[in-house]
């Protein structure tokens, strides 16, 4: 929606194929608060932060029109996409497009977790779906896998839902999600966090009706004799989100480390007339973020609709203690805005990024670091390496 | 010194503090001054935004989803999700609306974060 307000704003013509009956996407489902405080400067729900941008998309109707229940089927190499809708299946031309599909949760099946296969086990998104939507009760008692952000959100809920929460299970040494997520949703509810420990068994005829848990060592192998048991007949996957890319297969690269699409800083990706933003092209933490890149997406793209053509730029490459960063690359037509990763917990660290320095405290994977990087000190480079030099 | 994650915003800071009988002597970590406030708050009364949901008669959706205009005592969430429960709204739903005033005599109200449209049935 971001990106197409702000094309709109450029005076193109923009069509948005939505697959649901509505845009916002998952913001519709999360119904907590936490959204919008660096976009709007105060705390908003998901569905309130979707609701303020189909409200400015609705301003902007004469130049953008909204197809919902609408799924795109193909895109092809000539710029045409095939889309399907209840009413036909039909072709759309564009001049360019802003991809933005988000991402998918890592489905129970990659777990590869031995036992049976029963029901009751959800992925967090989907009983989210299920509670938030469509008034559904999941379960009676649950346990969660995973202390992703979404993870422990989902424990809350199903706690003020009348669910009694037995655990949260989570195979790294430290929570998955941000430390206020850990406060206000599992201690506030004293909730147990199980840290380095791993789903080994899950069993059930019909409904589930047992999960077995373990400690893990360093190399996430389960230790012997540290199994315990609970009985649940629910339970709840928090393991990651995979950016949405295969609509694109074979017309875009991808980066290797943030699994989506590779981008520019202004939002283009390695094929000239396809841009994207947001969880499709790493996983942000705050929807804040994925607004901002939205609409530098749409900018840059009307931009080249208007006939300006731009480069990828030099490759930005994660160096020591860099997980990962955002974007892949780095066209010196603007300052950086670069999002990065660290590899593991820190107390103290400095990233340097070309002529550029700031010290970091407090360090951990689950929170991303973003900083604005001014052009004058990424000149004469041929490469951006990112370093995060720990003191 | 002490230590307490401020839960105001996704910054999550890290905020370090000194207390002597309930009163703050020292605090460091706070990147704005919502974090202090916090930290008196939590000391004293600890309290939250309690984001949920109500039913909807005649919505397009079953539920709207709804939050306390403000933060509400920590103590009295589970008596507030049992008032939650019975409540039911009459479709449309628009955004803002006050769905219950001053909830259990804490200042705060329920308003609804989401719209719902009536069935065009209904």
């Amino acid at each position: 929606m971001s990106a197409a307000i702000a094309a709109a704003k450029k005076n193109l013509k923009v069509v948005i194929a939505e697959r649901d009956e509505i845009t916002g996407g998952i913001l519709n489902q999360c119904i907590h608060n936490g959204f919008g405080l660096h976009y709007f400067k105060e705390e908003l729900t998901g569905p309130e932060y979707a609701e303020r941008f189909r409200d400015q998309l609705s301003r902007y109707a004469d130049s953008i029109e909204v197809l919902t229940d609408c799924h795109v089927l193909r895109l092809n190499r000539n710029k045409k996409a095939l889309l399907v809708s209840p009413k036909n299946v039909f072709e759309l031309e564009a001049k360019v497009v802003v991809y933005a599909a988000g991402a998918r949760e890592r489905p129970f099946g990659s777990l590869m977790i031995p036992g049976d296969r029963p029901s009751g086990i959800f992925t967090a998104g989907v009983a989210q779906r299920l509670m938030n939507i469509d008034n559904r009760k999941v379960g009676r008692r649950a346990l969660i896998v995973g202390s992703g952000d979404i993870g422990m959100i989902m424990a809350r809920r199903l706690t003020l839902e009348g669910i009694e929460v037995v655990g949260v299970v989570e195979r790294l040494p430290y929570p998955g999600g941000l430390l206020r997520n850990v406060i206000q949703c599992l201690k506030d509810f004293n909730i147990p966090l199980y840290l380095s420990s791993t789903v080994v068994e899950v069993k059930g005829r019909e409904r589930l009706e047992e999960v077995i848990v373990a400690s893990v060592d360093e190399q996430f192998r389960p230790i012997p004799n540290t199994e315990k048991s609970f009985k649940v007949d629910t339970l709840v996957l928090s393991v990651g989100l995979i950016p949405q890319v295969e609509m694109l297969n074979g017309l875009v690269s991808l980066d290797k480390r943030t699994r989506g699409i590779a981008c520019s800083n202004t939002g283009q990706s390695s094929n000239e007339w396809i841009f994207a933003a947001g969880n499709c092209t790493a996983i942000f933490d705050l929807v804040d973020y994925v607004t901002k890149e939205g609409e530098r997406a749409g900018e840059y793209a009307s931009r080249y609709v208007n006939g300006e053509r731009f480069s990828l730029g030099i490759p930005i490459v994660p160096g020591e203690n860099v997980m990962l960063t955002f974007p892949n690359y780095y066209n010196d037509i603007d300052d950086l805005t670069l999002y990065l990763r660290c590899k593991k917990p820190m107390e103290k660290a400095v990233l340097k990024v070309g002529g550029f320095e700031k010290t970091f405290e407090d360090l951990i994977p689950s929170e991303m670091i973003v900083v604005k990087i001014p052009k004058q000190k990424l000149s004469n480079l041929d490469r951006i390496e990112v370093k995060l030099e720990e003191v | 010194m002490e230590k307490i994650v401020c839960v105001l915003c996704p910054m999550g800071c890290k905020i370090k503090y000194n207390a002597v009988d309930g009163k703050i002597v020292a605090v460091e970590g706070n990147r704005c001054p919502k974090g202090l406030s916090y930290l008196e708050e939590e000391l004293k009364e600890p309290k939250r935004i309690v984001p949920t949901s109500v039913k909807v008669v005649n919505g397009e959706l079953p539920l709207a989803s709804v939050k306390t205009s403000k933060p509400i005592p920590k103590r009295l969430i589970p008596k507030f999700m049992e008032l939650v429960k019975q409540v039911q709204i009459e479709a449309p739903v628009k955004v803002g609306d006050v769905i219950m005033k001053n909830v259990l005599d804490t200042g705060a109200d329920v308003v609804a974060t989401r719209s719902v449209r009536r069935i065009s049935s209904a």
